[in-house]
C-alpha cells in the first residue's frame, strides 16, 4: 500500500483529521516486523499511516518497531484456554497503548486485532483497533456506513461513503 | 522478580534428553553459550506466567530438569514472538526450544483449543480452522460484492476473483470474516480496485491461518503450506499475499 500511495495510485487525504485529531498508535505486528523484513517495512507502514491520519497525530508506543512487544495474541496464545495468563500477558501492551495517549490502535494482523481489542475491554481502555485498510479506506473517502464496526462514535459520521447504505 | 512458589530440587546427575535434542540446533541451540544476563526475561512479556520466564526455562533445558519442563504449561504461553532472541547478545533461539518443547508433548495432550484448529484445517479443502466449506467461501463473496457494486456506484466494476488463473497476487483470507463479519472484507477490495491491483483468491486453500504450526505439529504445518502453495502456483499467481 505504500508503494501505491508513492506511486500516485492512490490519493488519500488527512483533511478529515486536520480538526479532530484523533491519535493512532501503531502495533507492529511481530511476524511482519521484527521476525521477516525489520524497521524498514515498519517505516514504511508508518509512511502510509502518515499519509491516512497526518504525520502529527502518530502517536508511538515505546518500545517499537523490531523491538516491539508481542499483544499476547500469536502463536496460539488466543485458542490454548489460558486466558486469564493470556490477558496477563497483555497487560503491557495495554499499559503502551494507554501511555501513547492514542484513540486508536492500528493492528497489522488478526491475532493482534482479537487480542487487542479484548484487552481495551478488560482493562477499560476504551480504545479502538482497526485493521489499517479501514482507515486507508476512510482517508480516500470511500469507507461505506456499514464498514466501521471497529470504528468509535467519533469516527462513525465521518466521511461516510454512501450514508444512505446504511442498514440500521 | 517473581519467584516460584515452589523450589526446585537438582538431583544428582541430570536425565538429558530435551538438552540433546537441542544440541542439534546448533548454533542457535547453543545454551552454553548463555551469558544468563537476563536480557530475555526483562522483556519479554510472558516473565512471571506460571513463576517461569526464558532464562530460568533455559537453565533448566541446561540442567536437564525435562520432566518439569514438559508438565509446565509456560512454553503454550510464549508466542514465539522472537522479542528474546533479538535482544539476546549471544542470539540463543529460545523460540525455536519452545516449539521443540511443545511438540515434545503427546499430542492429544497439546491445547485443545489449538489441536482442533488444526485438525478442522487439515480436513477442509479450504484449510480454514472454522471449517468454511469452500461453497460458503464463493457464495459470501460473490453476494457481499453484489451488494457492494450497487449500493456504491463508483464501485460497480469492483472485482473479488475466486481463481482468475494469472493474476499478479494470489491473495489469502482470514476465516472470520467471510463467515462472521462480512463487511470488513470490503475496504482492501476496494483500495485493490483503485490501485488497480491485479488479484485473486482462490477457491480451495483459501484461508489465511494454519494452527498447526502453533500446536508443534510440523508434518500438518508442511500439509496446509503446501495446500496454500500449490492453490497459487495452479493459478500460475506470481505473489503469495499473507493478510495475516
Amino acid at each position: 500500500m505504500p508503494k501505491w500511495i508513492r506511486e500516485g495510485k492512490l490519493k488519500p487525504s488527512s483533511e478529515w483529521n486536520k480538526d479532530l485529531k484523533i491519535k493512532f498508535t501503531v502495533q507492529d505486528p511481530c511476524q511482519i516486523v521484527r521476525k521477516s523484513f525489520g524497521d524498514k517495512i515498519a517505516d514504511d507502514f508508518r509512511f502510509a499511516i502518515a499519509q491516512a491520519v497526518g504525520e502529527e497525530n502518530i502517536a508511538e508506543m515505546y518500545p517499537n518497531k523490531s523491538n516491539n512487544y508481542c499483544c499476547g495474541g500469536g502463536g496460539g496464545f488466543l485458542q490454548s484456554g489460558f486466558k486469564d495468563q493470556r490477558l496477563e500477558y497483555g497487560r503491557l501492551k495495554d499499559e503502551q497503548i494507554k501511555q501513547s495517549g492514542a484513540q486508536y490502535c492500528i493492528a497489522g494482523c488478526h491475532n493482534c486485532h482479537a487480542q487487542i481489542h479484548e484487552l481495551s475491554h478488560h482493562y477499560g481502555g476504551n480504545y479502538q483497533v482497526v485493521h489499517f485498510w479501514t482507515i486507508l479506506a476512510l482517508s480516500l473517502g470511500i469507507l461505506g456506513p456499514n464498514e466501521r464496526t471497529y470504528l468509535g462514535d467519533d469516527l462513525k459520521d465521518v466521511n461516510v461513503f454512501h450514508p444512505e447504505s446504511a442498514l440500521y | 522478580m517473581i519467584m516460584a512458589d515452589v523450589a526446585i530440587k537438582l538431583e544428582g546427575k541430570s536425565r538429558r534428553s530435551l538438552l540433546d535434542d537441542v544440541k542439534a540446533l546448533l548454533p542457535e541451540g547453543n545454551l552454553s553459550l548463555c551469558l544468563t544476563c537476563g536480557l530475555c526475561s526483562s522483556g519479554c512479556p510472558a516473565t512471571g506466567l506460571e513463576g517461569m520466564d526464558p532464562r530460568k526455562f533455559l537453565r533448566m533445558l541446561v540442567l536437564g530438569l525435562d520432566e518439569e519442563i514438559l508438565k509446565s504449561d509456560w512454553p503454550w504461553m510464549c508466542t514465539m514472538c522472537q522479542r528474546c532472541v533479538y535482544v539476546c547478545p549471544m542470539k540463543i533461539d529460545i523460540p525455536q526450544l519452545i516449539f521443540n518443547v511443545r511438540g515434545a508433548r503427546p499430542r492429544d495432550e497439546r491445547p485443545k483449543g489449538i489441536r482442533n484448529s488444526c485438525d478442522v484445517a487439515v480436513a477442509s479443502e479450504s484449510c480454514s480452522a472454522m471449517g468454511t466449506p469452500v461453497e460458503d467461501f464463493k457464495f459470501v463473496v460473490n453476494d457481499v460484492l453484489a451488494e457492494y457494486r450497487e449500493a456504491q456506484p463508483e464501485f460497480a466494476d469492483m472485482q473479488a476473483p475466486i481463481d482468475k488463473v494469472g493474476a499478479e497476487f494470489f491473495i489469502n483470507q482470514n476465516s472470520r470474516e467471510p463467515m462472521m463479519e462480512p463487511d470488513e472484507m470490503v475496504p482492501l477490495w476496494k483500495i485493490l480496485h483503485l490501485a488497480e491491483v491485479d488479484w485473486t483468491y482462490g477457491s480451495r486453500a483459501w484461508a489465511a491461518e494454519n494452527y498447526c504450526l502453533f500446536l508443534a505439529d510440523a508434518k500438518n504445518w508442511e500439509h496446509l503450506v503446501r495446500k496454500k502453495a500449490e492453490m497459487a502456483t495452479e493459478l500460475g499467481c506470481k505473489t503469495y499475499l499473507n493478510t495475516e
